[in-house]
């Protein structure tokens, strides 16, 4: 063990290739006699396929092959979360076809994939295809889909609803103690759903060798062997051991790209038919219309309260929107990863949550950054601010009276919540407090008060939320309908030299890993960071891995890395000790050096690594080699926590608002790089303030996307933000070997709210008592709020 | 977003530019491309041929003259907000100018080529309008000066006819006492204007002498000088209260847009909101 690194903002070592343009993605693989393919994409939200005629398009000059859905589409791709309904039903589980032959169920579903020798061809081939569509109408709001008479999206799936489910204490109890409250605040809002907009679109290579008869799927993945599991045993029948899958540098993801998606089995199909490489790379408009949405709740929440300001029950209904199929986690994400959220920081003893997940002609919803907490803070911190307001009690101080008090996880035990999870270690005081401290509370509600005299108000919003990382228990997540574990792998194989390769199952699309393992590897060890070489996304070199997602990686992922470095200090002080001639019990490794305990007797980490590769001095019964992989499975999530305040402008005349300071105090636990982490957090902040302000998909009334288009769909940019304000508070998690939580999703989970509090903090400044203002808040939204 | 294949020439001068396009109809020109590129990439336009004359050198000047400055069509939105005639003369262009897209942006689009386009939104229509300003366009058949009042003809289309291109910009010099603005309430996607409220004004001896307010993207048919604000500032005093009084008739009459981010009853409402804010800003109140 040094302490060079871990803690230090070192440079991410990947940057050099990146910020030069040179890293390394799918698109970029080019591949002998390669050829490109086009999806055929329905314009129509719903409709019935009368006929399809690809006859022009097969014979056009450069087309290689066409594909339909009377060819492929009885296969189809899995869900990889089962939720039954609360009366034991298994949840509804319609096909989800690589094309589709019948009906089409939103706009951009597949119908055909033609294969050229050039995009250009391909997409002037998949024009020529003549499609017979019979248009029906199409519901896109998941709270209207279940009422009668709704277009039905699937045969299989009564009134839309794939399954009802709920957490909590039981309902009655929760009506008992909400009929007792002496003020409740009640919310009907909309979590609007996003687009997640990763700066590089998905891109798919499929690869046949027919002398070895083995695959290879190039993917813009966050988890390469997922994808090989799922598409061999779930999809094609292919045997895992003839399938390679390599997810390369990958530019961003927001859970986006966690999925199996239709387009890497139809890349594989259409390459063993063909017998050459097939690239699909999906354009800007296609991304908008298929990569997995996020968000999308309509929700009617209620907060009770006694006399005193104590929270006495928390009751919701909320129906969620899955879209037109399911996507590989999007049954999880609004129960699961949603409903367990829902005690936040508070002593709340009695909730309830009612859910109803719901087909409609849409896009599939999945896991966008956060998953379902960011829905679960949102819902949480708007009901506490507003009830702050509507019982003119400081929102700070009615969030003091119900926080849960500082535990530390191992002298104190975990907290354990009333929606099944058990929290590791928290101080949620400390983060508050500092924020304040960093606001200036007192100083700023008389700036308010000053403020509310002229055109423009001001307004504070405040955000304490919880999140749990660092998926997860593998019996726990398998016990609630996970089809996978949850573990993370982690080789660490020394060199001769003493240089290091390390082979991790977590996926690196944009967060350091390069650098992050590194340097926990570089200061375990002792060793310079450059000798380290961190290995990903590639599952013919590392041995397993279950990808990155909901800030998993460095607390499952790292904790792995640790294990195998453990035993490599462990085999190397049985080494050190045979040829220093002691016990290994007297060695002490220390700055990459064995030791003989109160000596100066020792030898260097390079020594121990030639000695393991050739030994000719050596103990008995030790097998030669430095090359250690373990499966690490954590005992529980890590559950992040933070408080984050927004203070916002708000122009009377034009209702435009503008962040003036935004705060974030985050409790990740441990840090091991604080610039990386930094740079988490200000991501997460964008996409959170975003949300508040500017992102939404809006669909018409027959189903067509109207922003599809970054001419209309409003991505956060650097001049709508102010310098953000950031402080760090830790409190270790108490049962990961690195004490780390996960900062990944942190800035997005705690930001909206504050944005949305803010805002109608300002609006109550100047008079206008609203509860709400739908997001994205836009100039005109808040104008009319005011107008009322 | 993959458009269909394309030619492309790049004219060494006007005249080549103008015998490529007589002898290629479907031929498109194309002037820093950051409106043509993208609607061939969504294959809502499939020109046979590009003629690029953004590099031109005679079209890319910016000239200070006795009477007016002359702006080449092919100079960039950088290379106007730039200039220091310009802006010791027109602010409301620099104002305009530097709200156009981002860097990369405007140093590639030009003035030329954004109002040969006409988008209802963009900022250049509405501030040549309210500058007075003078399209010359030339053609097989020579060359023609448009006063921008003429020019601009609706959505998405001008006085330009079949075979000419815009060849140079002549905005007429400020006199005594004259002042410039241009308030934009941006769509926060495209940065396109919502609202663009480009004013003109002399002042008198505290008195409004001349005064001309154009708006667009107010108007699904373009830019449009709102004569009716215009008349109710002429001959007033600049003031606040003045102000005020005549902007509550801006947009009247006019057929609003709307889309998901304005209504036209909001839209009309920025409409008063930016023209009062680009008045006071003219009149420096």
């Amino acid at each position: 063990m040094s302490n060079k690194f871990i803690g230090k903002s070192i440079k991410r070592v990947e940057d050099k290739r990146f910020i030069t343009g040179h890293g390394r993605y799918t698109d970029d693989i080019v591949l002998p006699g390669m050829t490109y393919a086009y999806i055929l994409r329905s314009p129509y939200a719903h409709a019935n396929i009368k006929s399809i005629d690809t006859s022009e398009a097969a014979a056009m000059k450069g087309v290689v092959t066409i594909m339909t859905g009377e060819e492929v589409g009885h296969y189809g791709v899995p869900c990889g979360w089962q939720v039954n309904f609360k009366n034991g039903d298994i949840m509804k589980e319609p096909p989800h076809p690589l094309l589709v032959k019948d009906k089409v169920r939103h706009v951009g579903d597949a119908v055909a994939l033609v294969v050229a020798e050039s995009r250009e061809i391909a997409q002037d081939a998949a024009e020529a295809i003549i499609v017979d569509y019979e248009v029906l109408p199409a519901v896109t709001d998941a709270s209207k889909a279940v009422e009668a008479g709704a277009p039905q999206v699937h045969d299989s799936v009564p009134n839309n609803i794939c399954f009802d489910w709920e957490i909590g204490n039981p309902k009655a109890e929760v009506d008992e103690a909400m009929a007792s409250a002496a003020h409740i605040t009640s919310l009907d809002f909309v979590n609007q759903r996003l687009s997640p907009n990763a700066m590089e679109p998905r891109s798919y290579i499929g690869h046949y060798d027919n002398v070895y008869d083995r695959y290879t799927l190039y993917t813009s993945t966050q988890n390469p062997h997922l994808i090989r599991l799922l598409m061999c045993a779930f999809v094609l029948g292919l045997p895992e051991h003839k399938v390679r899958v390599v997810g390369p540098d990958v530019g961003g993801g927001f859970g986006s790209k966690i999925y199996h998606y239709t387009e890497e089995a139809l890349v594989t199909l259409a390459a063993k038919k063909t017998g050459r490489p097939v690239k699909w790379t999906e354009t800007r408009s296609e991304a908008f219309l298929t990569d997995a949405h996020g968000r999308d709740h309509v929700t009617f929440a209620e907060m009770g309260f006694d006399t005193e300001g104590k929270i006495v029950g928390l009751r919701i209904k909320t129906f969620a929107n899955l879209g037109a199929y399911l996507s590989t986690f999007s049954t999880a994400v609004p129960t699961y990863l949603h409903g367990t959220l829902l005690q936040g920081l508070y002593t709340t003893p009695k909730i309830h949550l009612d859910m109803t997940c719901v087909f409609t002609n849409t896009t599939a919803v999945d896991a966008y950054r956060g998953a379902g907490r960011p829905e679960a803070t949102f819902l949480l911190e708007r009901l506490i601010d507003l009830a702050a307001l509507e019982m003119g009690i400081d929102p700070t101080e009615l969030r003091l009276k119900n926080f849960i008090a500082p535990f530390d996880g191992v002298t104190q035990p975990g907290y354990q919540t009333n929606v099944a999870l058990q929290y590791d270690s928290g101080n949620y005081h400390g983060v508050l407090a500092r924020g304040l401290e960093m606001l200036g509370y007192e100083d700023f509600r008389k700036e308010q008060a000053e403020a509310a005299k002229t055109n423009k108000l001001l307004g504070v919003g405040f955000s304490t939320y919880i999140e749990a990382c660092g998926i997860a228990p593998s019996a726990v997540v398998g016990s609630l309908g996970a089809r996978a574990g949850l573990f993370e792998v982690g080789q660490v194989r020394v060199q001769p030299t003493g240089s290091v390769s390390v082979f991790t199952g977590a996926h690196s699309h944009g967060q350091g890993h390069e650098t992050t393992f590194a340097q926990i590897v570089a200061d375990r060890l002792g060793i310079p960071m450059e000798n380290v070489e961190i290995h990903h996304g590639d599952t013919e070199s590392v041995a397993f891995g279950m990808g990155t997602y909901g800030s998993r990686s460095l607390a499952v992922g790292g904790s792995a890395i640790v294990k195998s470095l453990d035993k490599i200090i462990e085999k190397g002080a049985k080494i050190a000790a045979h040829k220093l001639e002691c016990s290994p019990d007297d060695i002490e490794f220390a700055d990459g050096k064995f030791t003989v305990k109160g000596t100066d007797k020792s030898l260097t980490f390079g020594d121990i690594a030639l000695t393991a590769y050739v030994p000719h001095v050596y103990p008995a019964n030790l097998e030669p080699g430095l090359d250690f992989s373990s499966f690490y499975d954590p005992t529980n999530f890590t559950y992040p926590f933070g408080c984050h305040i927004a203070v916002v402008e708000v122009d009377k005349e034009t209702g435009a608002t503008k962040v003036k300071r935004f705060i974030a105090v985050d409790d990740v636990g441990n840090v091991i790089n604080p610039m990386i982490v930094d740079g988490q957090i200000h991501g997460g902040l964008a996409q959170g303030i975003g949300q508040a302000l500017l992102e939404g998909i809006e669909f018409d009334s027959t189903g067509q996307i109207i922003n599809a288009s970054y001419m209309d769909y409003a991505m956060p940019r650097a001049d709508d933000f102010p310098m953000f304000e950031l402080d760090r508070q830790v409190t270790p998690c108490p049962h990961n070997p690195l004490g780390v939580k996960g900062a990944g999703e942190a800035g997005c989970i705690g930001s909206t709210p504050a944005v949305v509090n803010a805002v109608v903090d300002a609006l109550w400044s100047g008079g206008h008592k609203v509860k709400d203002v739908r997001m994205p808040m836009t100039p005109e939204r808040v104008w009319t709020a005011m107008q009322s | 977003m993959i458009p269909q294949a394309v030619d492309y020439k790049r004219a060494g001068s006007v005249s080549e530019a103008i015998s490529l396009l007589a002898e290629n109809p479907d031929a498109k020109i194309l002037a820093g491309g950051h409106s043509l590129i993208p609607a061939m990439k969504l294959r809502l336009n499939s020109p046979s041929l590009l003629i690029d004359i953004a590099r031109i050198a005679e079209l890319r000047f910016i000239t200070a003259g006795d009477g007016a400055v002359a702006i080449g069509a092919a100079s960039t939105h950088n290379d106007i907000i730039s200039n220091a005639d310009i802006q010791s003369r027109f602010l409301a262009m620099v104002e305009a100018g530097e709200l156009i897209g981002d860097t990369q942006v405007r140093n590639m689009g030009t003035l030329g080529g954004s109002i040969a386009h006409a988008d209802p939104s963009a900022d250049w229509p509405g501030v040549l309008l309210a500058l007075n300003a003078t399209v010359k366009v030339e053609g097989a058949g020579g060359t023609r000066e448009i006063a921008a009042a003429d020019f601009f003809t609706g959505f998405f289309s001008t006085a330009l006819e079949e075979g000419e291109i815009v060849t140079e910009i002549h905005i007429p010099n400020p006199v005594a006492g004259a002042n410039s603005s241009y308030q934009k309430f941006l769509q926060p996607a495209s940065r396109f204007a919502i609202v663009g409220c480009a004013v003109a004004v002399v002042i008198t001896d505290g008195v409004i002498s001349e005064a001309k307010v154009a708006f667009n993207g107010v108007s699904g048919e373009g830019a449009f000088l709102d004569e009716a604000v215009s008349t109710a500032l002429l001959g007033k005093a600049a003031t606040l209260e003045t102000i005020e009084a005549a902007v509550a008739g801006a947009a009247e009459g006019i057929d609003i847009n709307e889309d998901h981010y304005a209504s036209k009853v909001y839209r009309k409402h920025l409409a008063k909101v930016y023209a009062k804010r680009a008045l006071v800003a003219a009149c420096e109140l």
